[in-house]
């Protein structure tokens, strides 16, 4: 066993009001800077909708994550075995998405609002590409085009998670009454089996090895962008001025002292968990290559139980700190992943055992359910209970994007969230007696204290409950001098630490 | 002058080169880069980028080789349809490069967001290339069978070169085009660290091939990169 730490996110998406909040705290804090305005290291997606950049889940397409094929795994960029495509591909890479796929970065002449000689007409604040610095004759796109669903037949009819959809399910995006959409906010999963890392020609990627956080060494990118296409989330970014790879930090300078995440801490609908996980480094590759419809249930396995005392006595052994230890068994990541098996994975199939959990959305169903019935069915009720799978969001459509497709694992975590309501409703309405109550909990396999547990994290917590972010004093760590442990503060946080620039000097 | 030109400069160039890229190594390695802008246009790219580095790498080794086999070049080409396939091979991918490069020069000149990331140094850099390109192309046209006299002109004075006593009496009475195509090739390795260039000479690609698929980093052990699982 060879133990590791990993520092996890999750999302209840059910609260997600998709505000962008936490997009614009990323942005503000790490890339406002030429070449990166493009980058949202967070960005929220409109679901069913075709992403950000378009289509990203599309891997026949870019070619992103690994592949099983002759029972070992692969680089789906590589299409075969041995890595000399890789090579051979590095003066013209077929796969790799353009500034197009995501948009051509703008501002707006604002200047001739003031400027512009008196008229007939009202003067206008054309957009400007910054790119070029010339005007554009449009913008064709933006930081979430379709976001609620804007022309959804041109972009989210496009969303690859739709297949298996029926057509009248299908129907859904079009007609207006029978809508559905959630929000999807998405950071870097920081995962087990990174295929950025995987396909660095460089080597620059690495993942660290005390919390997992998956960071690119600036020094060392050349921009052989590999990792762009080779991520199956397009969550490494180019950066098209400076000529390197960027990508989400996990904010490791606040969560190394303890505090959240930029878009974690912004949030304003608390939909958000932080927490550390253990996990079993020997079984990556294993658990990488487990069939689809087991891929969610091996996922589960590999993260180990911090409340066994062997798995204690190993981490120790392993040289894992007692407050990470602490926060590890205290982890809302574990409970919801793990212990209550409500989260989710983002796309398990691309088998880069991604490190973010999603609580699959629950509200729209009981809305569909009430009108189904003419507006007299209680959604609280038991019956409706039963009948959870003839939901508004389809199961299928769930399935595809959270668990591989695996009905089972989206229905068992969407009952027990009902479940949970029903026990609740019962204390606080009184209108569902205990037994019935008592029995949906039996039949998901939660106990009591499950749910009161549940619904304290879900909705009550405190900012200490929803961020359990052991601190990794780095200050006491002997490769650090004293004396220059705070020369940095107030300095350049990201790019070149001597001078600030923008742009190329070469 | 052929002293100064041919004696004196490739000392100047290659020690540019070597403490250019070791200066530049050690107090801007972030600027390292091979500045791709495949990102902002790939379309004429494609056209330029691959034709220019397959016919200009294997041109590269064909130099490369006849430095250090100049004897077995010339026991090659002594059968005379050897000879011909190699410089058809080398003219072939001569070609190839110039349609490359040519391809690369029109994406940059017409490109309207090619054009807003080029700097002074990736048009110095092209014109050295074309220049070189150029040159080596009339070598190999207007002065055939290059691949021979190759061994017994330029070879000897690089070694002679590499060896600390220069002589320049070997590439003394080479036509102006040939001399044109060596001085230029001076000048395209002093460059080498002060562009993007740079890209040509790292190492850290070839490393790939042999190296596990994950790297993994700890702060706390310090020391050389420690890697997980090395996938069959």
């Amino acid at each position: 066993m060879d133990i590791r730490a990993q520092l996890s996110m999750s999302f209840h998406l059910d609260k997600c009001i998709g505000c962008h909040t936490c997009s614009v705290s990323c942005k503000n804090v790490w890339t406002t800077r030429r070449g990166a305005e493009y980058m949202w290291w967070n960005n929220v997606e409109t679901k069913p909708g075709a992403g950000y950049p378009l289509t990203w889940e599309d891997q026949e397409r870019y070619r992103g994550g690994w592949e099983v094929s002759g029972g070992s795994l692969r680089l789906k960029l590589l299409k075969g075995p041995g890595k000399i495509r890789t090579l051979a591909n590095i003066f013209f890479q077929p796969n790799l998405p353009t500034i197009d796929d995501y948009y051509e970065p703008f501002t707006y002449d604002y200047q001739n609002l003031f400027n512009a000689p008196a008229g007939d007409d009202q003067p206008v604040a054309r957009p400007k590409s910054l790119i070029t610095g010339e005007f554009m004759e449009k913008i064709v796109l933006g930081p979430n085009w379709d976001d609620d669903m804007g022309g959804s037949p041109l972009y989210a009819s496009n969303d690859p998670n739709l297949k298996g959809l029926s057509d009248s399910q299908k129907d859904m995006l079009t007609k207006f009454h029978k809508l559905f959409f959630f929000y999807l906010p998405r950071i870097c999963n920081h995962c087990l089996n990174p295929a950025c890392v995987a396909s660095c020609p460089s080597g620059a990627i690495y993942k660290r090895g005390e919390d997992g956080i998956v960071l690119i060494d600036q020094d060392t990118c050349r921009a052989w962008r590999f990792c762009v296409s080779a991520c199956p989330f397009k969550k490494p970014y180019y950066n098209w001025a400076n000529g390197k790879s960027e990508k989400c930090i996990f904010c490791y300078p606040r969560v190394e002292t303890g505090q959240p995440n930029a878009c974690a801490h912004a949030c304003t609908g608390r939909i958000r968990f932080v927490g550390a996980l253990f996990y079993d480094a020997d079984r990556i590759e294993e658990v990488a290559k487990a069939p689809e419809d087991r891929i969610v249930e091996a996922m589960r396995e590999i993260i180990l139980d911090p409340n066994d005392p062997r798995v204690i006595e190993e981490a120790r052994k392993a040289g894992i700190d007692e407050n990470w230890i602490r926060a590890a068994q205290e982890s809302p990541s574990y409970n919801l992943f793990k212990k209550w098996r409500i989260a989710l994975p983002n796309h398990p199939e691309f088998r880069t055992l991604p490190m973010n959990f999603y609580l699959p959305p629950l509200s729209p169903i009981l809305h569909n359910a009430k009108s189904e019935n003419g507006g007299t069915f209680d959604p609280e009720s038991v019956e409706f209970f039963n009948e959870i799978g003839k939901m508004r969001i389809p199961l299928r459509y769930l399935a595809n994007l959270l668990s591989a497709g695996n009905e089972q694992a989206v229905l068992e975590s969407l009952k027990k969230q009902m479940a949970v309501r029903l026990y609740r409703r019962h204390l606080r309405m009184g209108d569902i007696s205990e037994s019935q109550a008592k029995a949906a909990l039996s039949s998901v396999g939660l106990t009591t204290q499950d749910a009161d547990d549940i619904y304290r994290l879900v909705s009550l917590s405190t900012f200490q409950e929803r961020f359990v972010i052991p601190e990794t004093h780095r200050e006491i760590q002997t490769n650090v001098d004293p004396r220059t442990m705070y020369e940095k503060r107030g300095s350049v946080g990201f790019g070149v630490k001597k001078k600030e620039f923008l742009g190329r000097t070469w | 002058m052929d002293k100064f030109l041919f004696g004196g400069m490739p000392y100047i160039f290659l020690m540019t080169a070597i403490v250019g890229a070791i200066w530049r190594f050690r107090s801007n390695k972030y600027t390292w880069s091979s500045q791709s802008s495949q990102f902002v246009e790939n379309k004429t790219l494609f056209f330029g980028s691959f034709p220019w580095h397959y016919g200009i790498i294997t041109v590269l080794l064909g130099h490369i080789l006849g430095l250090f086999i100049p004897k077995s070049i010339l026991l090659w080409n002594a059968v005379p349809v050897r000879l011909y396939v190699l410089e058809l091979t080398a003219l072939a991918c001569g070609f190839l490069a110039l349609f490359g490069l040519l391809a690369l020069i029109y994406r940059r000149l017409t490109n309207s967001r090619v054009k807003a990331l080029t700097s002074s140094w990736d048009v110095l850099v092209l014109i050295v290339l074309l220049i070189q390109v150029v040159t080596g192309l009339g070598n190999a046209v207007l002065y055939r069978w290059g691949s021979n006299w190759y061994a017994a002109t330029a070879v000897p004075w690089m070694w002679s070169i590499l060896k600390l006593n220069p002589n320049v009496d070997y590439v003394a009475n080479l036509p102006l085009i040939t001399k044109t195509h060596i001085f230029n090739a001076l000048i395209f390795i002093g460059l080498i660290p002060f562009s993007r260039l740079a890209h040509f000479v790292v190492l850290n690609p070839y490393k790939y091939l042999v190296r596990p698929y994950q790297v993994v980093r700890w702060y706390r052990r310090g020391g050389p990169t420690v890697n997980i699982v090395q996938y069959k």
